[in-house]
């Protein structure tokens, strides 16, 4: 496995090889999936939209919904506007979706297609809405669109004249349906009201019921999206996700946003919890439930304790599975992301800083054969990322946990969480287990406990 | 109303106009004369299953390759999402180089698609030689590097004088042609003029082969290599699961080309026979009586009476041996019917393997096939070329005057053109029974009624319809990955074939889709 990649590390600076990083539209698209009965489409060639939605149906076992523009040599030449026209046209004709959620593609932002211009001008039933945003793959990456596509939506829906509603508006990050079904059980629990803005879940886990449905019951609706303008305050979760849409909320509709880390591992989630509870009080079933995490930490210290890993992902995400790995005693050695951005570095190290750990390498718009190298020439204990990191693992003999997007060679990981007191549980019991395994798998026959 | 109508009377009326002529019912009294839409655009905002020419290109014809270095010219996606997803398995060749493994890609920024990016390719190339020093490397173009104007090929020249290495490039930017098709028609066109006929070193038997189109999904092809070489075969070259530029660079002095995978790979197939003189017969691996009959139809191309009884020998060896397996799973299967919608020919394939287990087809569409693919080659010469398809080169290359050999006599060939129909393709809707469906370019809205209609046992389809079908209610198989299974090739791929489908429609969970306190009032459909 991977017997190519030499030790010796060479600079490298314009070949990529074994991205950490995916092209902005996807993100849009997961994105858009994530409001009811929204139809996303990609204007550009019929072949980005299906690879993406190839992608993400490899990732949730779930159909990943999508139109394309189809874009031919002379659409491309011409410009896009017929194509998305018909698209529209035929879009709602069959499919009849609410709203359509059009992304760009790096064809259709080289030739330069004005996409504003193409929608004002546009024929769209009454009670129909269409969307767009500016997504080109050479900017950014998946994050980067998912964040563009949310801010999409704000531009177009937010309402500024919007009633106040006492509401909180969340925006729960690039994560898991899983991942959503227990940011909106916490938020319960604390009795907030909220909008949860973009809502996967009910979409990319809706349940097998022997009848298929395009628009499942799930997704944050359309008149909830123009209410966040309304909203009090609004709890951006992962500025690399959520930043942006937060701040165009803001500055749209003058509600007030925080940003805060993804709620991977105690503090983490902690910070979500106190913020999300303002001077409401928590309750003791979500106290009960830290305490719980609190003790399997200190249960399972021993076997966490020092251990190196290297982690790798998208930045929100991997800034959280630093920070739960680091209150695990563990020491993170090398620290990746595929997606540019200082802020990522800078957040990454504060956490470092935090714990004393001053050897390990932090890196932005990094590529998974560098991180490969670098494991080659001081190796780690444990990988925990996305399912691309299966290759370093047999290569190099380490346990790998995933975690993250894409997770393409397991089943069930997007129902579960690793956000939240319990996502962090069960995230401890994975990686313990990963590393209890590997001793019991590695060590001799005599030294092998029945108790641990 | 029949299906047909049922269906297209919800379109509106360009849609209506452009579909009706894509989807058809068999009429056997016809005698295979039915014409059929195909290789047209795609409309735009209708969920088709379609890839682009990019995807055809790197995705399926070059990306197999396991000793090049491919370079995917572009933002990161593209190249992304075909690193180690399609299942073409490869091992290192002698020379210990794989690929398979890497993705490689220019990873375009903004300043790259305003100022030009061969620059970047320049450099990617240069440090593509450095770490890997690879012999071959090969620059796979997506949108916005034909629409910026980079000199790709002028890049290419450059880097084989300077590191003195064969580099290939293919302008198969995504938006050319209207599918998968045209990427692949510019993969062999870049194959035929750089790679085939650049090594001299001679097969070492006279039985020697091509194996073409076979992509070594799940290990297909080394399954087909496995009964080839029992009967004394020499498989010179893969075109191209675990294929090399090493074996690809002498196809031309192979015997015979056997063609698996008609659509994506028939343009290396004419063009070896004009340049090279090397015949080509079209196969089929899939199903054991398409083996069998493919196995004959070899044998008897190359005449030998012991290799003839070779032939038959290895094959009641091996149907022999799958005997008891085929019985077990027909068993179970007999009186089950199936939906077929794949790429460019195992919608055509399949039916056979499905025959011999009993599986009657009811529906079989292609993704990106040609009128060709579904009519048979015969129709060639009626199809009309359109601005689409004159976008894609057509490549005729020249009689090469000192590697051109015929294997057979001139009377010989007429022979065996109607023996074993050498150097023809009948089609898929000659093979399929009165009353089926043929539906080109199946879309979402489709595949969901033809099922509401047909009501299929199985859905064969891709990963993007899958979980549309299953949610549905009907168990569905992905044709393009085999489920993360196979192979199915061959005579052991079609008992793992067997096994996979009873697997899916035996599963206990089937039976308890309805709760029970449900259960009386709506029925839920049950497959098993």
């Amino acid at each position: 496995m991977l017997e190519l990649t030499p030790k010796t590390i060479t600079e490298r600076s314009a070949l990529r090889v074994n991205p950490c990083k995916s092209c902005q539209p996807v993100g849009a698209l997961y994105a858009a999936l994530g409001v009811r009965r929204c139809m996303p489409h990609s204007h550009g060639s019929q072949g980005c939209v299906s690879y993406h939605r190839t992608f993400l149906t490899r990732h949730f076992k779930e159909p990943a919904i999508a139109a394309s523009s189809s874009f031919t040599e002379g659409a491309s030449v011409f410009g896009g506007g017929a194509n998305l026209r018909a698209a529209v046209k035929n879009i709602f004709d069959i499919y009849d979706p609410d709203i359509i959620a059009v992304h760009t593609t790096c064809l259709s932002e080289t030739i330069g297609d004005d996409l504003n211009a193409y929608i004002l001008d546009m024929d769209i039933p009454d009670d129909k809405i269409v969307v767009h945003a500016n997504t080109p793959s050479y900017v950014g990456s998946h994050i980067t669109g998912y964040a563009g596509m949310l801010s999409g939506f704000i531009r177009y829906l937010a309402d500024r004249r919007a009633s106040p509603n006492g509401k909180t508006a969340v925006f729960p990050g690039f994560v898991n349906p899983g991942d959503i079904r227990e940011i909106k059980r916490i938020l319960h629990l604390l009795g907030l009201p909220v909008i949860v803005f973009p809502d996967q879940s009910g979409v990319m886990d809706a349940p097998m019921s022997n009848t298929y449905r395009m628009y499942p019951e799930g997704g944050t609706s359309i008149d909830d999206i123009r209410s966040l303008g309304g909203c009090g305050r609004a709890l951006a979760l992962g500025n690399f996700a959520c930043g942006q849409p937060a701040g165009d909320l803001e500055e749209k509709c003058k509600v007030a946003y925080k940003c805060l880390p993804l709620p991977i591992g105690m503090e983490a989630t902690d910070s979500f919890v106190t913020e999300a509870a303002g001077s409401g009080g928590v309750p003791q079933e979500l106290e009960d439930e830290r305490g719980r995490l609190l003790d399997l930490m200190l249960d399972a210290n021993p076997y966490f304790y020092n251990k190196t890993l290297a982690i790798f992902g998208d930045p929100d995400t991997v800034v959280g599975l630093t920070a739960f790995s680091l209150e695990l005693g563990m020491r993170p050695r090398y620290i990746i992301t595929g997606t540019p951005g200082d802020a990522f570095v800078r957040q990454t190290e504060a956490l470092l800083d935090k714990y004393d750990v001053t050897d390990a390498v932090v890196k932005a718009a990094a590529d998974l054969f560098e991180l490969h190298q670098w494991i080659k020439n001081g190796p780690v204990d444990l990988l925990l990322g996305t399912s691309y990191g299966k290759q370093i693992a047999k290569a190099e003999d380490i346990p790998l946990v995933r975690a993250g997007f894409p997770v393409l060679d397991r089943y069930g990981h997007s129902y579960m969480p690793i956000v939240g007191y319990q996502g962090a549980m069960r995230l401890a019991e994975m990686m313990a287990n990963a590393l209890m395994d590997r001793y019991d798998r590695d060590c001799a026959d005599e030294d092998m406990d029945i108790v641990m | 109303m029949d299906v047909k109508s049922e269906i297209l009377t919800r379109y509106n009326a360009k849609v209506f106009k452009n579909r009706k002529d894509h989807i058809l019912r068999i009429d056997g009294a016809s005698d295979g004369a039915q014409e059929i839409a195909a290789n047209t655009r795609a409309i735009p905002g209708i969920m088709t299953n379609r890839g682009c020419c990019y995807a055809g290109c790197k995705g399926v014809v070059v990306g197999p390759i396991r000793d090049a270095v491919t370079i995917t010219h572009g933002p990161i996606g593209c190249g992304f999402y075909s690193w180690g997803t399609r299942r073409n398995k490869a091992r290192p060749g002698p020379d210990g180089k794989n690929f398979i493994q890497y993705c490689f890609s220019t990873d375009m920024q903004e300043p790259d698609i305003v100022f030009g990016g061969d620059k970047k390719l320049r450099q990617a190339i240069k440090e593509a030689v450095e770490i890997f020093q690879p012999r071959t490397i090969f620059i796979c173009s997506t949108c916005p590097v034909g629409l910026i104007g980079d000199d790709i090929h002028a890049v290419a020249a450059e880097a084989e004088k300077l590191y003195g290495i064969t580099c290939v490039s293919f302008s198969c930017e995504g938006y050319k042609g209207v599918s998968q098709s045209g990427g692949h028609h510019i993969a062999n066109n870049g194959l035929m003029k750089r790679v085939i006929g650049s090594s001299d070193t001679p097969p070492a038997t006279k039985y020697s082969v091509n194996l073409l189109g076979e992509y070594n999904i799940g290990g297909d092809g080394w399954e087909v290599e496995r009964v080839l070489k029992r009967i004394g075969y020499e498989v010179v070259s893969v075109f191209t699961g675990n294929g090399s530029v090493e074996q690809i660079s002498r196809a031309h002095l192979a015997n015979l080309n056997l063609v698996q995978c008609h659509r994506s790979i028939n343009y290396v197939a004419e063009m070896m026979k004009t340049a090279y003189g090397v015949d080509w017969l079209k196969v089929n691996f899939i199903g054991v009586g398409a083996i069998c009959a493919s196995l004959r139809a070899i044998a008897e191309y190359f005449g030998d009476e012991e290799l003839k009884g070779r032939t038959e020998q290895v094959i009641a060896e091996e149907t022999a041996e799958i005997a008891e397996d085929m019985a077990f799973f027909r068993d179970r299967l007999t009186g089950k019917t199936a939906a077929l919608f794949v790429g460019g020919s195992r919608a055509h394939h399949y039916q056979a393997l499905l025959g011999d287990l009993g599986v009657r087809t009811v529906l079989a569409g292609y993704e990106f096939a040609h009128r060709d693919d579904y009519e048979g080659r015969d129709i060639i010469p009626a199809i009309k070329e359109d601005a689409d398809s004159k976008n894609i080169e057509q490549l005729v290359p020249e009689k090469d005057p000192k590697r051109y050999r015929a294997f057979l006599s001139p009377e010989r060939y007429d022979e065996l053109r109607r023996a074993i129909d050498l150097e023809a393709y009948r089609g898929m809707m000659r093979d399929m029974p009165d009353g089926s469906w043929v539906v080109d370019d199946l879309n979402h809205f489709e595949t969901e009624e033809f099922t509401r209609f047909l009501r299929p046992d199985i859905f064969f389809s891709g990963i993007k319809d899958k979980y549309v079908l299953q949610k549905g209610g009907t168990l569905s198989r992905q044709l393009h990955s085999y489920d993360y299974s196979g192979p199915y090739a061959g005579f052991k791929g079609a008992v793992i074939f067997g096994r996979d489908l009873v697997m899916g429609l035996y599963a206990p969970a089937w039976n308890m889709v309805t709760p029970p306190w449900k259960k009386g009032k709506t029925e839920g459909k049950s497959n098993a």
